[in-house]
């Protein structure tokens, strides 16, 4: 039970299955989904209380990813758990493909809501983690949002509601890897002093180093952090995230690699094996 | 209209303990019954309507049956995204109450107004759109509409009287002819009800006859039956306290047109789709855009008229 998670090497084929995806559908947010790629990692081989075999079970944790537009990320990971067959990764946004490029409910198990409108995930799972306290379920309910993300009004509004309503079986993980769409986040609307934000609205909150697993499992194992408190992990992030030439770097919110970038990021991924 | 809802929800959610009731801070005493009786269903979600419609679906993706509740234009368009996305596109079964139809709040000013909320909502694919014209309806809407597990938007005027007798059986999804007539055939949504059955009146002491058909489901629209009521007319009007714009009577004359009915005069009548800073109560609103009786009357009257020629 308390095996050691070979973490790197599961995170290092998740980014493997993202690059492929994004290469061979010659989609965007490549950058976004290598950004969260470990946080996944850490909360589907260790933190989720999830059974691929029984995705519908009543008291799984529910895993919601607000900043949709990084699924690819999502996939990869749920395909390695066992979710779904890792041969489908390649139908990703192809036609009559169950796989779109932001997550919809009712196309591949496990996927919990439809995102893909920044600013909706966090209330939803409000209103799934308040239904959950109604009941006494013990499901806890944990939601990726992405740092632009949080310029959205409605995060606020659910920040609010779920303080309020004391659910402390809601968890809120920001990639805060500070590149938003047409720049800095510190340049286009500036989100800090962002813990102490978090903080005035009644969260209780942690920030970790977002590629550090130990930090992650760290930072996740003990949440909720206070009891009738909805818990936050500020996790510090870069975008693109173990593709060298990737990394930091806001032009990969959009790109995706041609043949030559793919080939050098397969070999990069590929030397990482072998450490 | 509005204490026939809670009164209908009250009693189904004294079985059904999946009902929800979630009001953007507004409903000044009318929720005191139910928040009383059910405390843990009651939930003030504050002025923050994308979140309210957010945690609606949550909810209701956990099997509860929340009814979302505000006045009309914050409960659709504030949060017209989280309707689309959330719970539309998802289709789940969250109810969406608006309250004060058309110009309910007419010195309130157009912020108030709800006189785009019908065709905005049409877009919406799964959507269920009732408007209705009285207490009955209202009752038989809310009721009926709970069994039907499906996103559903329910226009509530302030006003809160009777026009159906105990006899009208009303079915949602089913527009009531409230009376046959062969001069004429005027379809009404909401509390324009009321003005149809006036008009009606009227054109009888002159001789002629008004058919009136009461369009309490606006979506999905029942074409069969519209098509069965209009064949064979010459004079259709559409009356509906909403902009001419993409409401009713544009989903009538999208109708007449697609099933080739010919050689009728057709008209919307409704609010202009061009606003006028004017300020008054919902009578004179409804006066001053030319959909109370008089008006109404002299429309028609001069159709059958000029039909006659």
């Amino acid at each position: 039970m308390n095996k050691k998670i070979n973490y790197q090497k599961i995170a290092t084929e998740v980014r493997r299955e993202i690059l492929k995806m994004h290469f061979f559908s010659q989609e965007s947010h490549i950058g976004s989904a290598l950004s969260c790629a470990d946080i996944l990692t850490v909360l589907y081989f260790k933190i989720l209380s999830v059974n691929p075999q029984k995705p519908c079970a009543e008291n799984r944790d529910r895993f919601i990813l607000s900043k949709s537009h990084a699924v690819s990320a999502l996939y990869a990971t749920m395909a390695l758990k066992g979710f779904f067959p890792k041969n489908i990764l390649k139908t990703y946004c192809k036609d009559k493909s169950n796989l779109p490029g932001h997550a919809t409910r009712g196309t591949v198990p496990g996927i919990e809501v439809s995102t893909g409108s920044l600013g909706h995930g966090l209330s939803m799972g409000a209103g799934i983690a308040l239904a959950g306290k109604k009941d006494n379920k013990k499901y806890r309910v944990f939601v990726l949002i992405s740092d632009g993300e949080c310029d959205e009004g409605s995060n606020w509004e659910a920040a609010l509601f779920a303080s309020h309503h004391k659910l402390d079986n809601l968890t809120v993980i920001i990639d805060y890897n500070k590149l938003q769409a047409l720049g800095r986040t510190n340049e286009v609307l500036n989100l800090e002093p962002f813990k102490q934000k978090w903080e005035v609205f009644g969260w209780r909150v942690r920030e970790i180093d977002g590629h550090n697993f130990d930090e992650i499992e760290k930072a996740l194992r003990p949440v909720s952090f206070q009891k009738d408190s909805p818990s936050v992990i500020i996790s510090h992030t870069v975008k693109g995230k173990g593709i060298s030439f990737m990394e930091d770097k806001l032009e990969w919110h959009y790109k995706s690699p041609n043949k030559e970038e793919y080939d050098i990021a397969l070999k990069e991924l590929n030397a990482l094996d072998k450490k | 209209m509005r204490k026939t809802f809670i009164e209908t929800i009250i009693n189904l959610a004294e079985t059904d303990k999946n009902i929800y009731l979630l009001t953007g801070d507004l409903g000044f005493s009318i929720f005191k019954g139910f928040a009383e009786k059910f405390p843990k269903r009651f939930i003030n979600c504050g002025i923050a309507e994308q979140n309210m419609m957010g945690v609606a679906a949550g909810l209701a993706i956990e099997g509860k049956k929340p009814y979302v509740y505000s006045i009309a234009p914050f409960v659709t368009m504030r949060c017209f995204e989280q309707i689309r996305n959330d719970i539309c596109y998802q289709n789940l079964n969250v109810k969406i109450i608006g309250m004060g139809a058309g110009f309910s709040y007419g010195a309130d000013d157009f912020t108030h107004y709800a006189i785009e909320d019908l065709s905005i909502l049409k877009s919406l694919p799964n959507l269920m759109l009732l408007s209705p014209a009285d207490l009955i309806e209202t009752k038989e809407l809310v009721l009926q509409s709970y069994s039907k597990k499906q996103p559903t938007y329910i226009r509530l005027d302030k006003s809160g009287k009777m026009m159906h007798n105990g006899r009208s059986k009303i079915i949602i999804g089913k527009p009531f002819v409230f009376k046959d007539g062969k001069n004429a055939v005027l379809i009404t949504t909401g509390t324009c009800l009321e003005i149809g059955i006036s008009v009606a009146k009227k054109l009888e002491s002159e001789g002629f006859s008004l058919k009136i058909i009461s369009m309490h489901t606006i979506k999905p629209i029942d074409e069969k039956l519209l098509v069965k009521e209009t064949q064979g007319q010459k004079i259709v009007f559409t009356l509906e306290e909403h902009s001419v714009a993409g409401g009713l009577g544009s989903s009538v004359a999208e109708i007449l047109l697609e099933n080739h009915i010919k050689n009728i005069t057709f008209e919307k009548l409704g609010v202009p789709d061009d606003h006028k800073n004017i300020i008054g109560k919902q009578s004179y609103l409804k006066k001053h855009y030319g959909i109370d009786e008089a008006i109404v009357y002299r429309k028609i009257f001069n159709a059958i008229k000029t039909n006659e020629k």
